[in-house]
């Protein structure tokens, strides 16, 4: 009986083999770069603004803290992002005449709200509250990175599940005392192991990875 | 759906005699054994007929199949949208972004108010709740309160002023009732009407008296379709005047009700339903033993709001702290021997919430009950000779005899004045006025006969007296008498102005509709059922421009740049110091000391028997338990509701008997032609057990033609068949079956649990023997101990709880619609409804027990039982629903994929799943109304009640902050919240203090099918009975 197959066959066919295994391996790896990659993840992905806002400028420079802005970041779920009227009762006085803040200026005379681009966007089945956080001793930083040295606002971290979880789980590793939590400058001490253990305690830090705590 | 065979009645009627069938029974079609019954019961989501008509082929499948696997993997790729903030330019002092606001305000009914508490995000009114400082409310609503901000933000409301159906704008219909004045005020006001609905609100009263004396020819009609007609005019005819009734159910321990449904309808049903609740409440010092597993009070260290003190006292976690053996929880309350229930006679044609929560329910048809009401008058007095015909009248006067000062006999809103006559002489007999009953001045601003007031306008219009009418709500075209032809007379007006919510029928025949602002848009005062006056304060600006009544009449008095605010404030401004006390109203909700004063009237004798012939069929009109008179049609929330009685949802019927049903050859769903004072409407029928003989019900307020996309061609017009003659009825109706066949969407199959010991019953005197009667199997077996190797989960913080007080319950539904709005719930459509899988997370199951003449009716609200050993937990494959560490049966959205084995593996078919996209996505204004702390489900997807976890976490958060523990009644959910009885009680079983942990201690307490060892955390406390054990006998 003739071959039905030529010889090459075989050839081709052991590197078909190694082409769908690794073939099947990139596919894998070019799906894990593309999931944590900035292009879905946004991670230091500075996104167009009204304004060209520098939260390192009135941060570092002007010392302002983040309540001045972001009000009710101790009461509520949502931080808050300033009214206009918050950022003209300094402007109105100094860069007056500043062209970058036109639309400030415009949104102040208009009535019109400034339309800001959310940076840290969580999906809608996540119900995140930025008061319990900060209340059990959280610092800003923690999640939101070195802001003070922001000149154009970024995401720090991807807000994934597992980078919440892994907080969740390990609250010791992150805890802060409470009168540090809006400083920008804090490092963990050297014994944040057991400084961290003994705030979870004080703080009544119950590690919290009931479902129902982020999804409803 | 393939045509049914029909009803086997007789076979049933055999099955009901012989006994064997089910004690309890959910319906007919379930004692026949039907085959949709048996689809229903056999599998939870009975029909399965795919959603798509296209055959499938090999190649379609393969098209299918080949695009599944793309998108399945396109759709995992996608990026998720950018979203903007977009802050305010100047933001409000008291607004705090992602926190809800709540104002007080009031809604009327029927111009009957209930203060009310209404939720806001962001500006967005999204939830109603009863105020606890209003009389009538004490923080109950009904389903018409909770529904109505779905009204509001209805796309089909009237969005812009039309003039003879084009735009226009409120400037120029404000020019077009000013000419209209100025040409009746040449007349001195004659041809100018004003036709509104019942008018309490004080302003719009001392408005319209002053434009009335402005313009002296001009008058003012009102009409309400299912309105206080009879209860005027019978109190008329006792004191010679109208007067307003108010009952003190609290005082009253016994109560004879004249087919008066004041559980659940009519004004002040919400406190009286508390009160009559409060008289039945039990609780007594008997320990339900051995106590239920989940109420073991394990790890619990502290009093319930105690701030902490130490590092981790109440928190310890699994590692650390000392374990508490479980205590027993300490029932707490009387010895069962003094136990006392209030005692409630029904006399009733058509069964109602409130027949349902009586002793003894006397089935009589409705023209009888004036007969009744003579014979109980007769009986009462002295040396009567007994009645022949009611057997039970001496009984039922002899009990009301024993007590004199603490009984009250009630009559109902259809039934005719002299009934209500014979109600006010019976307790003026029984010396019951001033302590159960007691009367003040009319609420009414003007408490006209509105079915005269609103003949004569008629009379007037046809006779060409009416050049302008302006009519204020009401619908007029649609729900007038038929024989007033009110369109045909409306027409003959040269120009008619019309306010109103929705471009309805009426609003087709106007040449000026105005669009009206909704209660939550604009600002007016309104009494409540005791007169007291409530503000109502709007929580948005109107959506779509609309204007209230108060601006339109300003209008028409020459006053157009009056707003609603300045005209309400004004009318209060001789009030001392007005600031404060403004502020001080719009906060309370309440009007300090506006109540009305109880006056002193005696009632004559009522005239003596000359009650109506009772020959042949009669026909019964009620307003609809659901949409009421049809100004609700629109609402989809209330369309789907599952009516209390028949849990029937997107139409009305012609209801009758069983033994009326054979005796006309038909059956449920068949179509029924009836024809009454020469006008004839089919429509189908509905067998109701426990229905009188002889007569038929019908519901008003379907079958609307402008309603709206959801109300339009839904139903049976009854109001065809209502006439000025004989508005609630009457005899000489004829009745012959009709051809073809109907499709009800009646959820009593749905999540059938097919006749297994659900609801447990005793009697006052059998409880007082063994108060654990819930215990008593029927089969005589006992619950099964099972025995596990696992330990038991220990609950160190909190754990939640709830009971359902079966005792309680008046099975009104207002939790149903409560559940809907708290939890963004959609609304499904009719047939879908009939597969199967309306989304109310809670529903209201409703047992008949005993023949069908005159059934036990009962209530029983089951929601999801947050099972310990949750069988539906065992089944997903992706873990999607799971226990939380404070025991909640946590189901995770954005985990499920939709294999619905939880469902099918659930006991108590409480899991809804999404068999399409249910919720609105694309309808803007739509999502205004939704609950920002619930996700809005997607298509796929399976949910069920999470005993409202989002206001749990919100209050856990809360006492996070201030470091406490959360305190007992701080989280109710939103059924609990509504519930008018509270009969539903959540808390932390953890405390043994707390009231549901009393509540599941005490000796009533079972739980649904014990024996699968499922422990529900939602346990039920047995109903008691107290039945006249003079009438039990005979």
């Amino acid at each position: 009986m003739a071959q039905i197959f030529h010889r090459s066959t075989n050839t081709i066919s052991k590197v078909s083999l190694v082409c769908a295994v690794l073939g099947a391996g990139g596919l894998i790896a070019f799906a894990y770069a593309m999931d944590r990659g900035a292009y879905v993840t946004d991670v230091k992905v500075v996104k167009p603004q009204p304004v060209p806002f520098s939260h390192k400028h009135h941060v570092t420079d002007d010392g302002i803290d983040c309540r001045y802005c972001h009000t009710s970041v101790e009461t509520s779920s949502f931080a808050g992002i300033p009214a206009t009227e918050v950022c003209m009762s300094c402007h109105s006085q100094i860069w007056a005449n500043a062209e970058i803040l036109e639309p400030v200026r415009a949104s102040f005379r208009s009535g019109e709200s400034l339309e800001w681009t959310r940076v840290h966007d969580l999906p809608d089945f996540v119900y995140f509250n930025h008061s319990i956080h900060i209340n059990k001793g959280i610092g800003c930083a923690t999640c939101h990175g070195r802001v003070d040295q922001m000149p154009l606002t970024y995401k720090e971290n991807t807000l994934y599940m597992n980078w919440c979880v892994n907080c969740h789980r390990n609250p010791e590793k992150y805890v802060r005392p409470r009168d540090q939590v809006f400083s920008m400058t804090y490092e963990p001490p050297a014994n944040q192991e057991e400084l961290g253990k003994k705030l979870v305690e004080e703080y009544h830090i119950q590690s919290l990875t009931d479902c129902y705590t982020c999804h409803r | 759906m393939k045509e049914k065979p029909a009803l086997d009645l007789t076979k049933i009627r055999a099955r009901l005699d012989s006994a064997r069938g089910p004690l309890y029974w959910k319906s007919l079609e379930e004692l026949a054994e039907t085959e949709e019954f048996q689809a229903f019961a056999e599998d939870e989501f009975a029909d399965r007929t795919p959603d798509w008509n296209n055959p499938a082929n090999r190649r379609y499948f393969l098209k299918l199949m080949g695009a599944s696997l793309a998108l399945a993997g396109v759709t995992a790729c996608t990026k998720q949208p950018p979203e903007a903030i977009v802050p305010y330019v100047r933001q409000p002092e008291e607004f705090v972004p992602g926190m809800p606001l709540y104002y007080a305000t009031a809604m009327q009914m029927g111009g009957v108010a209930t203060g009310l508490l209404a939720t806001s995000y962001l500006g967005r009114p999204t939830k109603i709740e009863g105020n606890p400082d209003h009389p009538g409310s004490r923080g109950a609503c009904d389903y018409f309160h909770l529904a109505s901000v779905l009204t509001m933000y209805d796309p089909d409301r009237a969005q812009a002023v039309s003039n003879n159906g084009r735009i226009s704008s409120w400037v120029a219909a404000q020019v077009a009732l000013a000419s209209a004045r100025e040409a009746a005020a040449i007349k001195n006001g004659d041809g100018l009407r004003i036709l509104t609905e019942t008018v309490t609100s004080p302003t719009l009263a001392a408005q319209i008296k002053a434009l009335l004396k402005d313009l002296p020819g001009a008058k003012w009609h009102q009409y309400e379709p299912c309105g206080r007609h009879n209860a005027h005019l019978g109190s008329t005819l006792a004191f010679g005047r109208p007067v307003n009734t108010i009952y003190h159910f609290d005082q009253a321990d016994v109560i004879v009700s004249l087919d008066a449904d004041f559980l659940s309808c009519g004004p002040g049903n919400l406190i009286y339903a508390r009160q009559f609740a409060d008289k039945r409440r039990v609780m007594t010092n008997v320990t339900h033993s051995p106590q239920p597993k989940e109420n073991w009070q394990e790890g619990y260290q502290e009093g319930p709001s105690a701030p902490r003190a130490s590092q981790s006292a109440g928190y310890a976690s699994e590692a650390r702290g000392p374990v508490v053996l479980p205590p027993q929880v300490q029932a707490e309350g009387k010895s069962p021997d003094q136990t006392t229930l209030n005692r409630m006679y029904v006399v009733e044609p058509s069964p109602t919430p409130t027949g349902g929560m009586a002793d003894h329910r006397i089935v009589l048809r409705a023209a009888e009950i004036e007969e009744f009401a003579l014979a109980l008058n007769t009986a009462l007095g002295p040396g009567a000779p007994a009645s022949d015909k009611f057997k039970q009248v001496a009984a039922i006067a002899r009990d009301l005899q024993a007590h004199r000062g603490a009984s009250v006999v009630v009559a109902g809103a259809n039934q005719p004045p002299n009934v209500h006559a014979l109600a006010h002489a019976m307790n003026q007999l029984l010396g019951n006025v001033g302590k159960t009953v007691t009367y003040t001045d009319p609420i009414e601003a003007n408490p006209v006969d509105q079915r005269q007031s609103l003949a004569e306008l008629t009379a007037d219009m046809n006779a060409g007296k009416v050049d302008s009418i302006i009519i204020l709500g009401g619908n007029p075209v649609y729900a007038a008498p038929a024989d007033l032809n009110f369109a045909a007379a409306l027409k003959k007006v040269n120009f008619r102005a019309y306010l109103s919510l929705f471009l309805d029928e009426t609003a087709v025949l106007a040449n000026w509709h105005l669009p009206e602002a909704h209660y939550l848009e604009s600002w007016s005062d309104v009494r409540g059922y005791d007169g007291t006056v409530s503000i109502v304060q709007p929580l948005i600006a109107p959506l779509y421009g609309g204007k209230t009544a108060h601006e339109v009449i300003a209008t028409l008095a020459g006053q157009p740049d009056r707003t609603c605010h300045d005209l309400v404030q004004e009318n209060w401004q001789n009030q001392s110091n007005f600031d404060l006390f403004w502020q001080q109203s719009l906060h309370d909700g309440v009007l300090k000391n506006t109540a009305l004063p109880a006056i002193n009237v005696t009632a004559k004798a009522p005239a003596s028997g000359q009650s109506a012939t009772v020959q042949g069929l009669e026909i019964i009109f009620r307003p609809d338990p659901a949409i009421w008179d049809g100004s609700w049609a629109n609402n989809g929330w209330l369309q789907e509701l599952a009516k209390p009685q028949n849990k029937m949802t997107w139409d009305n019927a012609a209801w009758i008997s069983p033994t009326t049903a054979q005796k006309l050859n038909v059956s449920t769903e068949d179509m029924l032609e009836l024809k009454y004072q020469g006008r004839t409407l089919t429509v189908p029928v509905w067998v109701m057990p426990g229905h009188a003989n002889d007569s038929v019900t019908v519901h008003l307020g379907y079958g609307r033609t402008h309603a709206g996309h959801t109300g339009d061609g839904v139903g049976f017009n009854a109001y065809l068949l209502r006439t000025s003659t004989a508005p609630d009825g009457g005899f000489g109706l004829e009745a012959q079956k009709a051809g073809g066949h109907y499709h009800f969407a009646s959820t009593q199959h749905t999540q059938t649990m097919e006749g297994r010991d659900l609801v447990r019953v005793a009697t006052l005197d059998e409880y007082k023997k063994n108060p654990q009667f819930v215990d008593e199997r029927e089969e005589g077996k006992p619950i099964p101990q099972y025995m596990t190797l696992y330990p038991d989960y220990r609950y160190q913080g909190y754990k939640w709880g709830m009971t359902i007080d079966l005792n309680a319950c008046v099975g009104c539904s207002a939790c149903i619609v409560a559940c809907q709005a708290e939890n963004n719930i959609p609304v499904v459509g009719k047939i879908e409804v009939a597969r199967g899988r309306h989304m109310n997370w809670i529903r209201v199951d409703r047992y008949f027990k005993g023949n069908w003449d005159n059934p036990e009716l009962y209530y029983q609200p089951v929601p999801c039982m947050h099972c310990e050993n949750a069988p539906c937990e065992l089944v997903c494959p992706v873990a999607a629903t799971v226990h939380s560490g404070d025991g909640l049966n946590q189901m995770i959205y954005n985990r499920c994929v939709g294999t619905r084995y939880c469902s099918n593996n659930c006991p108590y078919k409480v899991r809804r799943f999404n068999f399409m996209l249910y919720s609105d996505w694309y309808t803007e204004s739509l999502k205004g109304v939704r609950n920002p702390n619930v996700t809005v489900r997607s298509r796929g997807v399976m949910e069920k009640c999470t005993y409202c976890i989002q206001r749990i976490s919100a209050v856990k958060i809360q006492s996070e902050k201030e470091n406490r523990r959360i305190a007992d009644g701080e989280i109710t959910p939103a059924c609990a919240q509504a519930c008018p009885t509270q009969a539903i009680a959540f808390g932390d079983i953890n405390d043994p203090k707390s009231r549901v942990a009393q509540l599941k201690a005490q000796a009533r307490n079972y739980s649904l099918l014990e024996e699968l060892n499922t422990r529900p955390r939602t346990t039920y406390l047995g109903r008691l009975r107290n039945p006249n054990p003079e009438i039990e006998k005979g």
